[in-house]
């Protein structure tokens, strides 16, 4: 069984955002990026398929400029085979990534998509959907557990107030949330091991899909900044100022 | 300008996020038809008919929709959407997985977590877990939106009298089936809905003793959420976890227990109205944003706070 994983270079998880000073984008420039935590927990899932013996490939894919390389070798270290980027300017919507995507998905015959459920940048939550929706593929979102078998994937899905859980039949979209598994750190040798897996780079021309958007951003602003409030000298006195002052409790 | 939201409920009851993306609609403007998608849903229908500023009523109720399966309610709503400027849903787990769906089938962008209107065509939603906002334009003939709830006070419930139409496509799913489902029976409200949310943090220092804020969080009828920091620790799951990679909230009270502020914690919960902190660190981040801070040892301070509730 052959795996596709999706993955995406964003800012470290652990970087305070600032927004330029133009307020048309955030700071990108000498910020620490990584892969997308989303992301991560896919390829981890689709390397313990493979060491379960279901999955026999998998095949890492980023859409982005040449850094999203780097991001594709932490794919390998972790355990994918093989990568190919997708070489475009960086920011390309989710539509035009599912349609990017939805064409190497077409070459390359997966019978299970794995996406992180949300990059945590753009924080959209489309992705996995869009392409889904394009292949005319089943959908299991916000997967805590994927048990393959028979055909089919049965996923276990965090919704709201509670799980879920669907049977998919293959070839599947599935989206990973936080519980579905902790990923590995990489050792050493593999990532030497990683440098040397093949890591082929097409562009959108290739691939026939325009990445044109008809979303425009007018402005990224800072979110209003919150002012530190007074500390309290007891319980009592916390009490008092939610009761009588925040008004927040009864 | 005609609008389309497709209503969040149980089959037994019109869930508040539906009445919160009515008000977003609502600043948009026009004529505002809910579909109501489901099996054996009448009485859903009955009270989405009463919703303020409701048109019509579309209800789809076939045992086929029972689940709400993206895959044939996403091409239900494309064989409904002629004629509609824009395509709303709730930003809830069920709006979420299929909208985008619908998007894609349109060949549209979708607008994700919408925060605020700005016209019919511009809106503002939060990128970077609520770190930045951005203010953006869509171009495209069909709007297809998420409306994050708490952005938008919930119209009323009552008063409306729209018309109820009655639809008869039946879209089966063939590739999707629900096999089951485990739904929290907490007497809680869940972590996205609550008004106040208790949470913890590394400085609970075990599982057990995350026990001793359910005291406060019954007095308070509050939520309990935890801190990235408490999940990797492995005191409780991940579904608690609020923060960049966990839960968005913004209740009116959230109360941080043990929990330092790490960067990635502030981001899910920065905009609750009001913030407590409890912590023994004095020089710990989460005072800076904390209306109320409290240098105490917790395992002190909870007991007190609860008996004082």
């Amino acid at each position: 069984m052959k795996v596709l994983v999706a993955v995406k270079r964003v800012v470290d998880y652990n970087v305070k955002v600032r927004v330029q000073a133009d307020h048309k984008a955030v700071e990108l420039a000498n910020v620490k990026m990584s892969i997308n935590p989303f992301c991560e927990i896919a390829v981890e899932e689709a390397v313990r398929l493979k060491e379960k013996g279901i999955a026999t490939e998998i095949v890492a894919v980023s859409i982005g400029s040449k850094g999203c390389q780097e991001t594709l070798r932490t794919a390998l270290g972790l355990g994918a085979d093989r990568a190919v980027q997708i070489e475009t300017e960086d920011g390309v919507d989710s539509l035009a990534v599912a349609k990017l995507l939805a064409e190497v998905a077409k070459t390359e015959s997966p019978d299970l998509i794995i996406l992180g459920k949300q990059a945590i940048d753009s924080d959209n939550n489309q992705t996995g959907q869009m392409l889904a929706a394009l292949l005319d593929m089943p959908q299991a979102t916000f997967a805590s557990e994927v048990v393959v078998e028979n055909g089919e994937a049965q996923v276990t899905r965090e919704i709201d107030g509670g799980l879920q859980t669907l049977a998919v039949s293959l070839p599947a979209v599935v989206t990973t949330d936080l519980r579905l598994n902790e990923p590995r750190f990489i050792k050493l040798p593999n990532i030497m091991k990683a440098k040397k897996k093949p890591l082929d780079v097409k562009t959108p021309e290739e691939l026939g899909v325009s990445t044109a958007s008809n979303v425009n951003v007018i402005s990224v602003t800072p979110p209003a900044e919150r002012q530190g409030g007074i500390k309290v000298g007891s319980v009592a006195e916390l009490v008092e100022k939610l009761k009588n002052e925040a008004k927040v409790i009864a | 300008m005609s609008i389309l939201i497709i209503a969040e409920h149980d089959n037994a009851n019109l869930k508040p996020a539906t009445l919160n993306t009515l008000a977003a609609a609502t600043q948009i403007g026009g004529d505002v038809d809910l579909l109501v998608v489901g099996a054996n849903c009448q009485t859903v229908a009955e009270q989405a008919s009463k919703a303020e500023g409701v048109s019509r009523v579309l209800l789809a109720d076939n045992s086929v929709y029972e689940y709400q399966l993206a895959e044939n309610v996403s091409k239900l709503v494309v064989e409904l959407s002629e004629g509609y400027s824009h395509i709303l849903a709730p930003a809830t787990t069920t709006g979420k997985n299929m909208l985008p769906r619908v998007a894609a089938l349109l060949d549209v962008a979708q607008l994700s977590d919408v925060i605020k209107v700005e016209s019919a065509d511009t809106f503002v939603r939060p990128i970077y877990a609520g770190n930045a906002i951005a203010t953006v334009q869509s171009n495209d003939t069909v709007k297809v939106i998420t409306i994050r709830a708490t952005g938008f006070d919930p119209v009323s419930a009552e008063g409306g009298s729209a018309e109820l139409v009655t639809l008869s496509q039946v879209i089966a799913s063939d590739k999707s089936r629900f096999v089951g489902e485990e739904l929290a029976e907490s007497d809680r409200p869940e972590l996205t809905a609550a008004n106040i949310i208790v949470s913890g943090g590394r400085g609970m220092g075990s599982g057990d003793n995350f026990k001793i804020l359910d005291g406060v969080a019954d007095k308070l009828g509050a939520a309990v959420g935890a801190s990235r920091a408490a999940v990797d620790a492995g005191f409780v799951p991940n579904d608690l976890q609020v923060g960049q990679t966990g839960k968005t909230v913004a209740p009116d009270l959230y109360v941080a227990v043990g929990i330092s502020g790490a960067i990635q914690h502030l981001a899910g919960m920065k905009d609750s109205k009001v913030i407590v902190a409890i912590n023994k660190d004095e020089e710990a981040p989460i005072f800076q944003i904390a209306d109320y801070g409290l240098v105490a040892d917790l395992f002190e301070a909870v007991p007190e706070l609860e008996s004082a509730l």
